[in-house]
């Protein structure tokens, strides 16, 4: 009679770890599938954008301009615009953000200033990118008089990537072992001459790294942007920064929202050459990464 | 100390004063237009009132932004709905069962999702999503429009954010653990799901919580593709608008810097910054207080 239990419940264990390796194993293969839904999205994405617009890249929409009929209509005006908002973001941007970043990490590291400091970076960093385009649209468009000019869009997207800028450069000065620092303090080097001299350029792949990123983070940005004003329908490229300029973003809205298909045709044209930008800008940042965590080795 | 160090110390200084000045900027503004907004538009009608109609004549104008926010709930509901159970996965899948090899290719390739500017999404979701689902289901009569194609696309938007650093969070949680629960005979679905995950809890809340604050603020997904009609509905078919919507419509057009519509803006964009801080300062305190210790 025990015996005849004891094979029962030997049984049942049997059959409960049976069900405990389906689960395990059925697991796996679901998991695979929800990773597989992400990269499937992303392709089926570029598939759609270069299926939709492939065709229309020529020579000719990259030197047209916005124009009333989609096929006269290129993209010349917002490349500009682009390529100067990116110059103008790029100028007041990295020195101020790898300069703050230096001081968070190598002047003032611990105290309750830099917690402050800290704590507030992060606060801007989870704040939505209309808000600062709300921000600016008041200060620097209205209040400061600068209007709708691309001064105006790149002082707004430079406060937007400042936060990226600054953690990035933190992250890469944290990578700098601190015996280095004291070889050179021991040498005599004052303060600025080590971080001149031994830090940053021991650290700067790593701050090109992320402003990169932010840069081509900044590109992509169409949300603040359209909130200072920038225009929709320009013919010609800013000769100045304080001119009314459009970016290929805002182009690609303006075009999604017009209900002729040939205008949706040139937002897809548009989006390849915008994903392009993003992607070549990504894909060197990994590249210099990657070099950089390879030949460094402390 | 040479005077050139302190100039250059000052200078740095000054650099990361910035971004104080920069939340003393954006507090400052929406305060103020907000404030003149509210003198015209009593509070509690702001709050309560169900209809929101700005642009209206003047004897029909309705200031209830409970239809915007029911607008982004909408939206933000649909995407944690995506982005949540499969961001979940992901990490569990990445953290435990992934051969390192495995790891690095899905790993970059879900970052390169996060890199995709938030215009292609929406044009995604307008010319390839909305059809498509109008295509397969086409008795649910899905609008043009509607709630339910940008809220999935910003669930796939938002998934490497969760993905990721509810990865890291797995991550951290010491081999230890792993041992004792494999020692134990669990399979590896047991050990993730009664080990690992409570292990990591927090790590994962702050991952959901930062997802939810980046979906309640994204704009131009849900300014394509959701519509623009602020109706207080909670029907994914429809066309909804959204908060970040409202704004981006209504400064398309031109405003004029005294009138009602430029202080509405303030008012919505002030509604937006108050929910995404508490979302924000929600996961710091999550982070701080609940981040365990191992050694």
């Amino acid at each position: 009679m025990a015996k005849k239990l004891g094979k029962r419940m030997r049984q049942k264990q049997v059959r409960k770890n049976k069900w405990y390796e389906f689960q395990d194993k059925s697991f796996k293969y679901i998991a695979l599938a929800a990773t597989g839904i992400g990269v499937l999205v992303l392709c089926v994405l570029l598939y759609d954008v270069f299926f939709d617009g492939f065709g229309r890249l020529d020579w000719k929409f990259f030197l047209d301009s916005s124009s009333r009929k989609a096929k006269n209509a290129g993209i010349y005006a917002a490349m500009g615009g682009t390529l100067w908002i990116m110059a103008l973001t790029t100028i007041i941007a990295f020195p101020i953000g790898i300069g703050a970043g230096i001081y968070l990490e190598e002047y003032n590291k611990k105290g309750r200033l830099s917690n402050i400091l800290e704590v507030n970076i992060s606060n801007l960093a989870g704040i939505p990118s209309i808000i600062y385009g709300l921000l600016g649209l008041e200060v620097f468009s209205r209040t400061l008089m600068l209007g709708d000019t691309a001064i105006t869009g790149a002082l707004t997207l430079a406060l937007l990537i400042l936060p990226i800028i600054i953690v990035s450069t933190r992250e890469a000065l944290k990578t700098v072992p601190y015996n280095l620092r004291e070889a050179s303090f021991a040498l005599g080097a004052s303060q600025w001459q080590t971080i001149w001299h031994q830090i940053l350029p021991a650290s700067i792949p790593g701050i090109v790294t992320g402003a990169i990123l932010a840069i081509s983070r900044a590109i992509g940005e169409t949300a603040p942007l359209i909130v200072i004003g920038a225009a929709t329908y320009i013919t010609s490229v800013p000769k100045l920064p304080n001119e009314s300029f459009t970016v290929l973003p805002i182009q690609i809205f303006y075009w999604i929202g017009k209900p002729q298909h040939d205008f949706q045709v040139n937002a897809a044209a548009a989006i390849i050459v915008l994903l392009g930008i993003t992607f070549v800008m990504n894909g060197a940042a990994v590249y210099l990464r990657y070099r950089w965590q390879k030949k460094v080795k402390w | 100390m040479k005077r050139s160090e302190k100039v250059i110390e000052s200078f740095l200084f000054a650099c990361s004063l910035l971004t104080v000045l920069t939340t003393v900027g954006i507090i400052s503004v929406l305060v103020f237009e907000t404030a003149r907004f509210f003198q015209v538009v009593p509070i509690w009608d702001f709050l309560t009132d169900t209809e929101w109609s700005p642009s209206f004549s003047k004897d029909q104008q309705h200031f209830g932004i409970m239809p915007l926010l029911a607008g982004t709930f909408l939206t933000t509901f649909i995407a944690m709905s995506v982005a949540v159970p499969l961001g979940i996965t992901i990490a569990v899948y990445l953290s435990e069962y992934a051969s390192p090899r495995v790891r690095n290719i899905v790993k970059p390739i879900l970052e390169i999702l996060a890199s995709i500017p938030t215009i292609v999404y929406g044009y995604f979701a307008l010319a390839f999503v909305t059809p498509m689902i109008q295509e397969l289901f086409p008795g649910l009569g899905l609008n043009n429009f509607n709630a339910l194609a940008p809220g999935i696309i910003m669930g796939i938007m938002i998934l490497p954010l969760v993905s990721s650093l509810s990865e890291d969070a797995l991550h951290a949680v010491p081999r230890m653990l792993r041992e004792g629960s494999y020692a134990m005979g669990a399979t590896k679905f047991q050990t993730a799901f009664k080990v690992i995950i409570p292990a990591a809890l927090s790590g994962i809340a702050v991952s959901i919580i930062l997802a939810l604050s980046r979906a309640v603020g994204e704009t131009m997904i849900v300014a394509i593709a959701a519509g623009n009609k602020p109706t207080l509905t909670f029907n994914p078919l429809n066309q909804v608008q959204t908060a970040t919507t409202y704004i981006v419509q209504t400064v398309n057009g031109d405003v004029a810097n005294d009138s009602i519509e430029y202080k509405t803006i303030y008012a919505v964009g002030m509604s937006l910054f108050v929910i995404t801080l508490l979302l924000n300062n929600i996961s710091f305190w999550l982070k701080k207080r609940y981040q365990q210790v191992y050694k």
